[in-house]
């Protein structure tokens, strides 16, 4: 067969929504395009345990420190299914961990924001995997395999994460003046960020034409993004906070909410390295990842004497 | 046959590209959901050794009561049909129907059959 009937092969499977698996032939662009989207959205896991992690210890009662813990150990696991899924597609782990060290690759943006208060905790609970879940919900239709079963694992769990968060702010938007200000403020400051958490605009998407083609994405980034503006718009109401944006309106001739502008060029500065917390948030990975180097020789130290142990035996 | 998991896919191959002897071998892991169903694959994980490999699936794979037994296999050990050989491979089926029971042509008012 010529590359013009393989490619045709593929995309007439694409169309027919037939997974793809890793043996079968794909285009070397729809291989590199999943390769990154995959691996920064496991580094996006694994970076994402951090800002949560510090809270950990700081958790206000038992109960929200077990689920807590739950949670972070969640966005581990679900690291290392997007690592394996990756992996089919003939990259391996050393030199994903080394492209995220190195800063080659990304993860998402918003991991590099702080943690401030507890009330963060429910802020990203509600409204960053909010987000996450509104992102990932159609990429268990996504057309390469392995992609499409890990995310259907994650959006299993990433139920309760949203659901834990909500909860906190429920707690603190019914506690004491201080509690409800702590309630607004990470409201505030979380909103604006996770709304970028849908990538550019449409008309500044230049990939996703693309990956609309070959089904790696189902809905445009400003589809799913005011999906998420209208259902947050609605949630906000029960906590009796508000959305910081003067503009947010229901829209009687659209039947969606309008919002204001989102400011790009923070976007842009965050992503590029200037945000808030890039340095340490990869000094974090870098230092956990040298510090265990130890660990994971002596392992394969021990499991290589007692092969050999066993075959003497 | 051809020799090479597919995690069963690629990550063989690239792992022949780019030896190194610091990373941990690739599992491929099964799990049976509950007594009296088949181990099913899902998903594959790096280990130094089986006991390992265990302990991790059981942490990755089966936080919420997902597994009531667990199988690894070490990638390599996985040999794969190809795909690119589908056709022909599964051609000797194609023309069977008469394996399957609605093949025969049998008046409705036989029961129990």
């Amino acid at each position: 067969m010529s590359f013009i009937e393989f490619e045709k092969t593929f995309q007439d499977k694409v169309d027919q929504d037939i997974r793809i698996e890793p043996k079968d032939w794909m285009p070397d662009a729809y291989r590199k395009t999943l390769i990154r989207q995959i691996s920064q959205h496991a580094h996006s896991e694994i970076v994402g345990m951090l800002p949560e992690a510090n809270w950990i210890t700081r958790a206000p009662s038992l109960r929200r420190k077990a689920t807590l813990i739950a949670k972070v150990q969640d966005e581990a696991g679900h690291g290392l299914y997007l690592y394996s899924a990756a992996e089919t597609l003939g990259i391996t782990r050393d030199e994903m961990i080394g492209q995220l060290h190195s800063g080659k690759a990304k993860y998402s943006s918003i991991f590099n924001y702080p943690t401030l208060t507890w009330a963060d905790m429910g802020a990203i609970g509600w409204l960053v995997d909010g987000a996450a879940i509104m992102n990932q919900v159609p990429l268990c239709r996504a057309s390469y395999g392995p992609y499409a079963r890990a995310m259907v694992r994650i959006c299993k769990e990433e139920s309760f994460h949203q659901r834990q968060g909500f909860e906190i702010l429920l707690v603190l938007s019914r506690g004491s003046e201080a509690q409800r200000r702590m309630c607004q403020d990470a409201i505030d400051r979380w909103w604006w960020p996770s709304v970028m958490m849908f990538g550019p605009s449409d008309d500044a998407s230049p990939n996703s034409e693309l990956s609309m083609r070959w089904k790696i994405k189902r809905f445009s980034n400003d589809e799913l993004r005011q999906r998420f503006v209208d259902i947050c718009a609605e949630q906000v109401k029960l906590l009796g906070m508000t959305i910081p944006d003067k503009d947010l309106k229901w829209n009687e001739a659209s039947g969606h909410y309008d919002f204001g502008p989102i400011d790009w060029e923070e976007f842009r500065n965050v992503i590029s390295g200037n945000g808030p917390c890039n340095k340490e948030r990869l000094e974090a990975r870098v230092k956990a990842h040298e510090d265990g180097a130890w660990v994971r020789e002596a392992a394969l130290a021990h499991a290589q004497k007692r092969a050999v142990k066993e075959e003497a035996a | 046959m051809e020799k090479n998991h597919d995690n069963l896919g690629g990550a063989g191959a690239a792992r022949q590209m780019s030896p190194d002897r610091s990373d941990w071998p690739l599992w491929e892991i099964f799990i049976r959901s509950k007594q009296g169903l088949d181990h099913k694959h899902v998903g594959s994980l790096h280990a130094a050794d089986a006991a390992m490999a265990i302990e991790n699936a059981r942490d990755v794979y089966t936080r919420r009561m997902e597994g009531v037994s667990i199988w690894v296999v070490e990638s390599k050990y996985v040999h794969a049909s190809n795909p690119d050989e589908s056709a022909s491979f599964y051609d000797p089926a194609n023309d069977k129907v008469y394996r399957h029971p609605t093949f025969y042509d049998l008046p409705d008012e036989l029961k129990h059959m």
